[in-house]
């Protein structure tokens, strides 16, 4: 009986010391998360005024006016309507290019990547010891944006397609090396066991043993980049290195009076992003969820 | 198996291979045939024309080089020392480079046995080892030297203007004035200029050694003729590569925040009305679809440039691309939580809070981290258009062809920044969410 109460006494005692320190965590956990949202939006609020400031124009006076220039463009384009298309046939070898850089420098650097990420991914590598080095070059071609290998190489080479497609290349190799490399990680060995078993060298045991394995996700990946690398071209030519973005920047430096031409290119550039995210989208959905779907 | 249905698989595996061979062959005859497009469409042929590889010896030498300019006026005589000919980086008044000396000749040794002696009336020498003395003599606007006509390539001459390379270094001679450029490795003045009195101080004696300058501590004064350097202008470029991160930062959370509401419009579960959930994903389809570019353009109109632009820019255009991600991650989220939270009476906002957001919380986290990281490459591009940030800096360092060695501390800057920006974000993902594997 008196061991009974005791352990009751006992019981309670460490439900409530439970029920206590649980309380207790959960007031700190709030309090770690108030205190982290209060950082967050301090941060927020004094980073937007230190960029209102350091910018020309102040946020509240430029809110406004946002309007303007797109209104100002579509009436200029609307006045010339009858224009447009013809102008826009006039862009589209422009648009031509723009694709063009994308495409290829997608082509280079997925197959750069592909070999860098087959030589960087345990299990995998040529040279297993070397796979740090081939990880942090791979980090290095990443970090680098394109607009610094683009500016360099203009400067050497002089402006033009070429600057824009090595620089988006490099970038590519680094980024879908390192998607790649995560992808063939998670490869079943057995097939290139058994092809090792046969005799197979390393790039037999790849293209015969792990492609196959990997070829959606590597595609899917590969459309992905195509997309991204279709901006990053037309951003590339408003410094020079050609195509859209260049004779947008060219359109913009005339000001009023040739805002059609500007949204000529507006149209193509919105109408192709648009395009090819569509696409992307459906055929990569294909690729990673089977044929049928 | 009968022999029908054996012979029936058989046409059909070799229609397989058949089929396969075909496409293991096309496939890389059309990359090879387009890429033969590209070789003439981009014009790859008439690159080696076009290259300047003077440029590119400039751009590999000048970024890890600097060269000390010593200038005599040939009008009134009047000797100048400055690295890299700038103000910036003069000399101050009765000081000199420890290579030059004399007063009625002035001796400058290039090294190597290169000695240029520049004599009073206008008058210079230059000593090349294993080619001999050069003579010249500025009368006027014309130059004579004892060169004759057949100087090797190193040497270009003219009655206007001499201009003499050795691998030590550089002489032009003109009417005006007589050039002598000193190579020496390194980034020369990148801590403190000619007229800072910390100049030519190593660490311990500025750390350790008595104080230099009467007025100020050594550490403060030292940390603030750094940080105020007129020629390597570090404090620019450290509010630069901040406005760079802050575009990237307030982009990202600002279309983050902006993103969670819009894409419970978006997603089927949460918005049964079909017109609202159209609505929106064309909303998102739309600013994805303008892109940065063009909205930088537009933006930069309206707020002039500068990081604001930049910020709002990257907002609007991930707003859209969150706001696919998390509807995407907003339709496969499971039932069964939100049921439980329902069956406890909980209303909509609570069965939001406590049932939807804790599921989707790590894939939002994931890929608002990234693209934090890609966004402060994109800040970069966008600050090179819109004025603000590192990116403007390196665009105006690369347009004067003039500071390469600006140029090269600019991108190793920017390479950091990026790569810090990679690992910070993947340790907060790792301490928010956990690692993946």
């Amino acid at each position: 009986m008196t061991d009974a109460t005791l352990a009751a006494a006992q019981g309670r005692q460490t439900v409530d010391s439970i029920q206590t320190s649980y309380m207790a965590q959960v007031q700190r956990r709030r309090l770690y998360g108030g205190l982290a949202l209060l950082i967050f939006v301090v941060l927020m609020v004094s980073g937007f005024n230190v960029a209102d400031d350091r910018n020309a124009g102040g946020f509240w006076d430029g809110l406004h006016q946002i309007g303007d220039y797109p209104a100002e463009v579509l009436a200029e384009a609307w006045e010339k309507r009858a224009d447009l298309p013809a102008l826009i046939v006039k862009f589209f070898p422009a648009l031509v290019e723009t694709i063009n850089i994308a495409a290829v420098s997608t082509l280079i650097g997925a197959a750069a990547g592909l070999i860098l990420s087959l030589l960087s991914t345990r299990g995998l590598a040529r040279w297993p010891r070397l796979i740090p080095v081939f990880r942090r070059s791979m980090d290095i071609m990443r970090a680098v944006p394109e607009i610094v290998i683009a500016l360099v190489l203009i400067f050497v080479l002089g402006g033009g397609p070429v600057p824009a497609m090595i620089a988006i290349a490099i970038h590519t190799a680094g980024a879908l090396g390192k998607m790649f490399s995560e992808v063939a990680e998670n490869a079943d060995l057995k097939p290139v066991e058994g092809l090792a078993s046969t005799g197979a060298n390393w790039s037999q045991r790849m293209w015969l043993g792990v492609l196959p394995q990997v070829a959606p996700n590597y595609l899917s990946y590969a459309l992905l980049r195509f997309e991204i690398n279709i901006r990053a071209s037309a951003i590339l030519g408003f410094v020079g290195a050609g195509g859209l973005g260049y004779e947008l920047r060219n359109a913009m430096a005339w000001g009023p009076g040739r805002f059609d031409e500007a949204a000529a290119i507006f149209i193509l550039l919105f109408g192709t992003i648009v395009f090819f995210d569509q696409i992307s989208s459906r055929y990569r959905n294909r690729l990673t969820e089977g044929h049928n779907a | 198996m009968t022999a029908a249905d054996l012979s029936l698989v058989k046409t059909e595996a070799d229609a397989l291979f058949a089929r396969k061979r075909i496409y293991t062959v096309a496939f890389p005859a059309i990359v090879l045939a387009y890429f033969v497009y590209i070789f003439f469409a981009f014009d790859i042929a008439g690159l080696t024309k076009r290259a300047n590889w003077d440029n590119a010896v400039t751009l590999a030498s000048d970024s890890w080089s600097y060269k000390t300019h010593v200038t005599r006026d040939n009008r009134s005589g009047e000797m100048s020392y400055a690295v890299e000919g700038e103000r910036k980086g003069a000399y101050p008044e009765g000081q000199r480079p420890d290579w030059v000396s004399g007063d009625d000749i002035i001796t400058i040794d290039l090294g190597g046995d290169t000695i240029v002696r520049l004599l009073p009336e206008q008058r210079t020498e230059i000593e090349v080892p294993g080619f001999g003395l050069i003579e010249a003599q500025a009368e006027g606007r014309t130059i004579t030297t004892n060169l004759s006509g057949d100087a090797p390539d190193w040497i270009n001459a003219s009655n206007r203007r001499v201009a003499i390379t050795t691998p030590e270094g550089r002489v032009t001679i003109t009417g005006s004035k007589t050039e002598v450029f000193n190579y020496f490795p390194g980034w020369e003045l990148f801590w403190f200029t000619f007229d800072s009195p910390y100049h030519g101080h190593g660490v311990f004696e500025i750390l350790l050694g008595d104080r230099i300058d009467p007025t100020r501590p050594n550490v403060a004064g030292a940390v603030s003729d750094w940080w105020n350097n007129a020629m390597w202008r570090h404090k620019d470029v450290a509010w630069a590569i901040g406005e760079t991160i802050l575009m990237a930062f307030l982009g990202t959370m600002g279309a983050a925040i902006i993103a969670l509401p819009l894409a419970f419009m978006a997603a089927k579960r949460f918005a049964p009305v079909m017109i609202v959930r159209a609505a929106t994903r064309r909303l998102f389809d739309f600013v994805r679809g303008v892109d940065a570019l063009i909205w930088t353009v537009v933006l930069a109109r309206a707020f002039g440039p500068g990081p604001l632009t930049g910020t709002l820019a990257i907002l609007i255009t991930d707003t859209g691309t969150f706001g696919k991600i998390f509807s995407e991650a907003l339709e496969n989220v499971d039932q069964k939580q939100i049921e439980g939270v329902a069956s406890t009476g909980a209303k909509p906002l609570q069965r939001y809070r406590f049932g939807v957001i804790p599921q989707i919380v790590p894939i939002l986290l994931a890929q608002i981290l990234y693209f934090l990281e890609s966004n402060t490459r994109s800040a970069t591009i966008i600050g090179a258009i819109t004025g603000g940030g590192i990116g403007l800096m390196l665009t105006q360092a690369i347009q004067t062809q003039k500071d390469w060695e600006e140029v090269a501390y600019y991108i190793v800057l920017i390479i950091a920044m990026v790569m810090a920006m990679d690992s910070f974000s993947g340790w907060l993902r790792g301490k928010l969410i956990g690692r993946r594997d």
